[in-house]
């Protein structure tokens, strides 16, 4: 488990668990579920197109998260904000299908690319891993507090001359960023649920901003690696112990809020 | 005349059966997921819907594990999802979206767990791939019964209950005052949309699904100006968009020298083209489409 070419694993993993954490705390405090799910989902056809042309899986991860990104906005402007994120993503997957068609690679690489793999981390993706991991949790620290004012109070946000409609598509860049650190990793599917879980348990321990946003990523990094562990020890996928405990810290977090609403209908 | 309609259909499009399945099970996922899509597009629930389509994904990887009726699978796990959501069901829409969220991915874990099962210990291969982008020119054809039921069934209940649930998509509050039980009906509407996402999760797989949900149901709403027109309308652009994506794929073959395009890539690709021709103004692509409205 510790043996020299898991070395490549635990550090890639540690380096996304606490870009998901920091950045899904926001992802939490936003209420952003939706783009979070949308954009590594959506931008995981451009490593199947990579495949094709035979370019960087990195290049290729950018570019459609890019198309996301301007998809999202670019029709949310027109329409309800969830018709756009659900039409630009199931546009960027449809093209998914196209390239992967054209792939002769088979399917255990697409399974991959959904779901995640441990022991394939090779130790070329480490650089730009740990890149595009700083360029995402730099650009969040940076924007701490306009991204939370914008967030907790539009209006006032507006006030003090911060745009709502700047910090929206700031973070949704945010996002791309960090969908394209944890791909790799944790597979596109289960990106969100790395981001998401430990977030909102977090989010239900402290009330102090952050904290909590350290206490997240503390989270994901236990996640992470006790995913790893059981994903190493049992040969299941890693997504499968992701997802679950994703499902779980929620749980959790919400206790004291169910066990309340029990007590008050009482 | 001949070698237009040879242009067009390529040989052999009409006597194939495959392509007749397809027809008949990709007409019934797009007309149900057309009227229900107007619904959950108006109720703000289009996350809900991709939402069970992911979750169902893991009832379709299940079928294809013991070998079961894969629709079975996708609907009994969407409605499970569907189940699951209203257990944990919280008011405030922020919220909403995370347990949405945490949900799916908690399914999409199962299925990744069994389809690793199934490629480990079965041969099949390719199981991610149909579950997920589908194969429609491979459904079986003992899938058509159930499906019609499906799609029967579904119809339906949006028919029996269409005066509450369009009530109550338009305004909650005012439909709670009038006193249309608003609580039941939406767990009721998410059975519909359980029902709908799974039809089309055979044919266009799982994760894209939502395209013949949401893509025709929101063109049809920018198209009609009342929603009794856009139930009417967005049943016959995913159909066009359905029978239009087969026809391509099918011709493709003919163009990429035997490899053809994925059928889910041209219908996702249709619909989407659709919705952007009503956002050019009017007069542009949007005429031949409004005909149907004005009508």
């Amino acid at each position: 488990m510790f043996s020299s070419f898991m070395i490549d694993t635990w550090i890639a993993a540690s380096i996304v668990a606490v870009v998901a954490g920091i950045v899904g705390f926001f992802v939490v405090v936003r209420g952003n579920a939706f783009a979070a799910h949308a954009l590594p989902l959506g931008s995981f056809p451009g490593a199947a197109m990579a495949h094709v042309l035979g370019i960087n899986d990195f290049v290729g991860v950018g570019l459609f998260a890019a198309l996301g990104i301007a998809g999202i906005s670019q029709l949310g402007r027109r329409s309800r904000h969830d018709v756009a994120t659900a039409l630009s993503l199931v546009t960027l997957l449809g093209l998914g299908a196209l390239f992967l068609s054209l792939t002769t690679a088979y399917s255990q690489g697409v399974y991959a690319l959904l779901f995640g793999q441990v022991l394939g981390v090779p130790a070329a993706a480490l650089p730009p891993i740990a890149a595009l991991g700083a360029i995402a949790v730099a650009a969040t620290l940076a924007l701490f507090h306009p991204l939370l004012l914008s967030a907790a109070s539009p209006e006032l946000a507006e006030a003090s001359g911060v745009s709502t409609r700047l910090m929206e598509l700031l973070f949704l860049v945010i996002i791309g960023f960090a969908a394209a650190v944890a791909m790799a990793v944790v597979g596109a599917l289960l990106v969100f649920s790395l981001m998401v879980g430990p977030a909102s348990a977090a989010r239900a321990m402290t009330s102090r901003p952050v904290a909590a946003m350290l206490l997240s990523a503390l989270l994901a990094l236990l996640t992470a690696w006790a995913s790893i562990v059981l994903s190493y020890l049992s040969d299941w996928p890693i997504g499968f112990f992701v997802g679950v405990f994703a499902a779980l810290w929620y749980a959790w977090g919400r206790l004291p809020i169910w066990h309340r609403t029990a007590a008050r209908s009482r | 005349m001949d070698w237009l309609l040879q242009a067009v259909f390529a040989p052999g499009f009409f006597s194939s059966q495959p392509v007749r399945i397809a027809m008949i099970v990709g007409g019934a996922a797009a007309i149900v997921s057309g009227v229900v899509g107007v619904f959950a597009v108006m109720r703000g629930q289009s996350f809900a819907g991709h939402s069970l389509a992911d979750i169902s994904s893991a009832g379709g990887s299940a079928a294809f594990l013991v070998g079961a009726n894969p629709l079975l699978g996708f609907v009994a796990m969407a409605l499970l999802g569907g189940a699951g959501m209203e257990a944990f069901r919280v008011r405030q829409l922020r919220e909403r979206d995370l347990v949405t969220g945490v949900v799916t991915g908690a399914g999409l874990g199962l299925s990744a767990l069994l389809l690793y099962l199934s490629v480990t210990t079965t041969s099949t291969r390719g199981a991610a791939i149909t579950v997920m982008f589908g194969s429609m020119f491979s459904i079986s054809q003992a899938i058509m019964p159930l499906a019609v039921a499906i799609g029967a069934a579904a119809l339906l209940l949006v028919a029996l209950l269409y005066r509450p649930l369009l009530l109550s998509s338009l305004d909650a509050e005012l439909a709670a005052v009038q006193g249309v039980p608003v609580r039941l009906i939406e767990t009721l509407f998410l059975m519909m949309l359980a029902l709908a996402v799974s039809l089309s999760a055979i044919t266009v797989g799982a994760i894209l699904s939502t395209a013949l949900l949401v893509g025709p149901a929101a063109t049809a709403l920018r198209l009609a100006s009342r929603p009794g027109r856009a139930l009417l309308l967005a049943p016959v652009v995913g159909l066009v968009a359905t029978f239009g994506g087969i026809l391509i794929a099918y011709d493709s073959y003919g163009w990429t020298g035997g490899r053809g395009w994925p059928v889910s890539f041209c219908i996702v690709a249709l619909t989407f083209l659709f919705y952007l021709a009503t956002s050019l103004p009017r007069g542009f692509g949007v005429a031949v489409l409004a005909i149907d409205v004005e009508v």
